[in-house]
């Protein structure tokens, strides 16, 4: 196998960061799929394992703009299949509304996600990462953690030390 | 850094990253993260090591817990699909509970799907980091027990359930066996011959078949279908629908008298065994070796029905002649039965392409033209014409094309190999050949012949003066241009290795038909709670090291309904699936995974959950009025967790704090 050592010569070092919150029934087993037959893909995802999309809290999704993350990705079973009868239809619920919020926040439609894939398809893991990766890449950082310490800037005439402020918001 | 738990001790965790020989440390540069990890906070060790799983890789694990008095564990190597359990039980081994072990998966999430060493390292380092995080939170939890019901169903009486039912009830288990047609026995109850070793498959069937219908510890419901299964692994509730025969399974004895006396004098009705070639009355046992041997009624053509629904305009000669045994009633309802059963093995088999999805081979426009399951009942000494290869219109074909791959590794129509076609098109060219002297014809696109005996089997067919050509058959038409074509059909194919397009005039054209998942193949998956390949057959949970087991624990697949394959192989299969569930029933218990949800203080009682529970677990105490969860009852989901407006829910194993400290971990730099 080849395999760079450095980064990508020419970029400007900064790719999307995305949160991928997948199903342990289909869509994770899907990725492992995507592993075991070698589908390679944009490294720019990293999967959170839950047992159902049901589980994903739309506070977990804010949090991880909040973190400094460019999109998040939310992976469950096609509608009818989910391994417990109806979470991801309650996932889909949580994510209109998520959709809606994060508009009136000012973030992006297209940061967030909702994916329906199953266990066979390794292949729809590989192409909707690289699909975000590449849309994401157009959007741009969001970048939410410097945009809080400029907004806490504009409070506080005398700001502090970055390092502080870095302290107070991962608290 | 988000704060330690403050209501545990020092934390202290040991890190491993598995080399994987070179799957992982071929991309991932695993010292690298080994020593990026020894610097986060927690950490008391962290490692890189060449093989976790092996034996020193576990041993080292719990030397290093006892010595280094770790109280966390993670493990930075596969999926935990695949060995979170061998990691929790050798930190259980160390004397630590097992929950407190994590997994970060680098091997199918990393190493496996990136190129780029640099990008894949940190992404390594970031997933170790959130592990780090949440492992920070994780509690000791405790493993609950059920108990498993002994009994088993069996859903598809093919040979692989069949065999299955055998091995199980010999082994002093019950068995409940489904089968949806009137008799057990699947394909190959239809098979004239198997190969390679040309033995009758009636003649190695028909005793499992008896053997199944007379044993006391198997429960035989033929002409019946699984219509709902509810619950989990040890304890299933499954409703069985008995479709009406309109004849008493205990009481008919078989002697066929209502079948001599129908009104009907002859047989005039597609007889679905024979696939249509023979004829049927309207009371009638589906084949001579039948089991159970009940007749049935079927009332789309009896006279006593019209269109299905009872009218009794018929002079019922044959009740009349079935007597005092009075096995025959018109009144006979669907019924509905309710079983518990611990374990469930689904052997539903599979279908045969439909040829009519390639009109360029003429089946159905050209009445010479078969299906390999015609050919195989034509050729059967109990099949329409006894054995006799007889064309439609009575002639005995002079030269047969056989042709293979009939929707088979073809991409216009299912791109897999169905792995039987080659042997069975062999094997219907020695009988057909045995039968009728003809010359035949093979077109194939590659002669697939892995098996014990049946490459020799092939060699054989090559002495026996078979034609062999090879290339993908173009079209089968009537269009003669030569006076030798003249009244016959003319297979068009590219020889591919003479070189040029061929024209094989011959009486009688057998497509090969390949094998395909059956029609409502998802209906049954989502009735099982299964998982389908992309082409449709049943997901096997892992395809080496568990291919009959599924995502659904107590879920057991054998046979064609996970993918084409020869009748040893589905007996292997039904062994392998009936060996699994006895595995499980003898244990007696199962163990459930602890993630269960359970509501905190907090709660104040505004029922928004009640609804998301799709299995009813939780309830109000009418006393605390708070929500309680029913342990028995919860699945683990989590969706109640993600709903509740003050987070008043838990989940075991996904706790807010750990997936918060996951997703933080991930994006910390």
């Amino acid at each position: 196998m080849t395999a760079r050592t450095e980064p990508p010569a020419g970029s400007s070092g900064w790719t999307p960061r995305i949160v991928a919150f997948f199903c342990n029934w289909c869509t994770y087993t899907a990725a492992d799929l995507a592993g075991v037959s070698r589908l390679k893909h944009e490294p720019n995802a990293r999967v959170i394992r839950l047992m159902c999309s049901g589980r994903v809290d739309p506070q977990f999704v804010l949090e991880a703009f909040a973190h400094g993350a460019d999109g998040v990705l939310i992976g469950g079973c096609h509608p009818g299949d989910c391994h417990y009868a109806e979470g991801n239809y309650k996932m889909l619920r949580r994510f209109r509304l998520l959709q809606r919020t994060l508009r009136q926040l000012g973030i992006e439609e297209s940061r967030i996600r909702l994916e329906w894939i199953s266990a066979a398809e390794g292949e729809k893991v590989k192409a909707v990462v690289n699909d975000m990766v590449h849309q994401l890449t157009v959007l741009g950082p969001l970048n939410l953690p410097g945009r809080f310490r400029e907004w806490d800037g504009e409070l506080e005439p005398s700001t502090p030390s970055a390092a502080q402020e870095e302290s107070i918001h991962a608290s | 850094m988000i704060a330690n738990p403050g209501n545990q001790p020092e934390v202290r965790i040991g890190f491993y990253v598995c080399h994987c020989g070179h799957n992982i440390a071929g991309v991932v540069d695993c010292p690298a993260v080994a020593a990026y990890v020894a610097g986060l906070p927690g950490v008391v060790l962290s490692r890189d090591y060449k093989y976790m799983c092996s034996d020193p890789g576990q041993e080292l694990l719990q030397q290093d817990v006892r010595e280094h008095r770790l109280n966390r564990v993670i493990v930075a190597s596969c999926s935990p699909l695949l060995h979170e359990h061998t990691f929790r039980q050798a930190t259980a081994a160390a004397g630590l509970n097992p929950f407190l072990c994590h997994m970060v998966n680098l091997r199918e999430h990393a190493a496996w799907v990136h190129t780029d060493r640099h990008a894949a390292t940190e992404k390594a380092k970031a997933l170790a980091r959130a592990a780090v995080r949440r492992v920070t939170w994780h509690r000791a939890l405790e493993v609950k027990r059920a108990p498993i019901h002994p009994q088993v169903l069996i859903v598809g009486g093919g040979i692989a359930g069949i065999h299955a039912a055998l091995v199980l009830a010999e082994a002093g288990k019950e068995v409940f066996l489904v089968e949806r047609e009137p008799s057990i026995g699947g394909h190959m109850a239809r098979f004239d011959k198997t190969f390679p070793t040309l033995d009758c498959a009636a003649c190695i069937l028909t005793p499992k078949m008896s053997a199944v219908g007379t044993h006391p510890r198997i429960t035989l419901w033929t002409y019946s279908e699984v219509t709902k299964v509810e619950g989990y692994v040890g304890n299933f509730t499954v409703t069985v629908t008995r479709k009406p025969r309109y004849v008493h399974e205990d009481r008919c004895t078989g002697c066929q008298e209502c079948v001599a006396h129908c009104v009907y004098k002859e047989a005039k009705f597609r007889d679905e065994f024979n696939e249509g070639l023979g004829k049927r009355k309207p009371i009638y046992i589906p084949f001579p070796q039948a089991t159970p041997q009940v007749t049935l009624i079927d009332p789309l053509v009896c006279l006593n029905f019209k269109k299905g629904v009872l009218t009794n305009r018929c002079k019922q000669t044959c009740v009349e002649a079935c007597g005092d045994r009075q096995a025959i009633d018109f009144q006979q309802q669907e019924e509905y039965l309710q079983i518990k059963v611990g374990t469930i093995l689904v052997t539903t088999g599979f279908q045969t392409f439909d040829v009519r999805r390639m009109p360029q081979y003429g089946y159905g426009t050209f009445p010479n033209v078969y299906t390999a399951l015609e050919v195989e009942r034509l050729v059967n000494a109990s099949g329409p014409t006894g054995g006799e290869v007889l064309l439609r219109d009575g002639r005995r074909p002079g030269a047969i094309g056989i042709v293979h791959c009939v929707g088979s590794r073809d991409k216009k129509t299912n791109r897999w190999c169905s792995r039987v076609c080659c042997m069975y098109s062999l094997k219907l060219a020695h009988l057909l050949k045995e039968h009728s002297g003809a010359e035949v014809y093979n077109f194939y696109i590659d002669l697939r012949t892995p098996g014990k005996g049946y490459e020799e089997f092939y060699d054989k067919l090559n002495t026996e003066g078979v034609h062999f050509i090879r290339g993908r058959v173009g079209e089968v038409t009537d269009w003669a241009v030569t006076p030798e074509e003249e009244g016959k059909l003319v297979i068009r194919v590219e020889d591919t290795l003479a070189g040029f397009v061929r024209r094989i005039p011959v009486d009688m054209v057998v497509l090969s038909t390949g094998l395909e998942p059956r029609h409502d193949a998802q209906a049954v998956r989502r009735m099982f709670n299964m998982s389908c390949g992309t082409e449709g057959f049943f997901l096997e949970r892992h395809p080496k090291l568990a291919p009959v087991s599924t995502f659904t624990d107590g879920v057991f697949i054998a046979g064609c309904c996970q993918g084409p394959r020869d009748i040893p192989d589905t007996v292997a299969q039904a062994g392998a699936a009936a060996a699994e569930a006895l595995a499980l029933i003898d244990r007696g218990y199962v163990e459930q995974e602890p993630n269960t949800a359970h509501v905190l203080d907090d709660c104040s009682g505004c029922k928004s959950c009640l609804p998301l529970c799709p299995y009813a677990a939780i309830t109000i105490d009418p006393v605390s009025r708070k929500a309680v969860i029913n342990e028995a009852l919860c699945k683990g989901c989590g969706t109640c967790v993600a709903s509740c407006p003050s987070g008043s829910i838990g989940q075991h194993l996904f706790e807010d704090d750990e997936l918060l400290n996951e997703i933080a971990g991930v994006l910390a730099e």
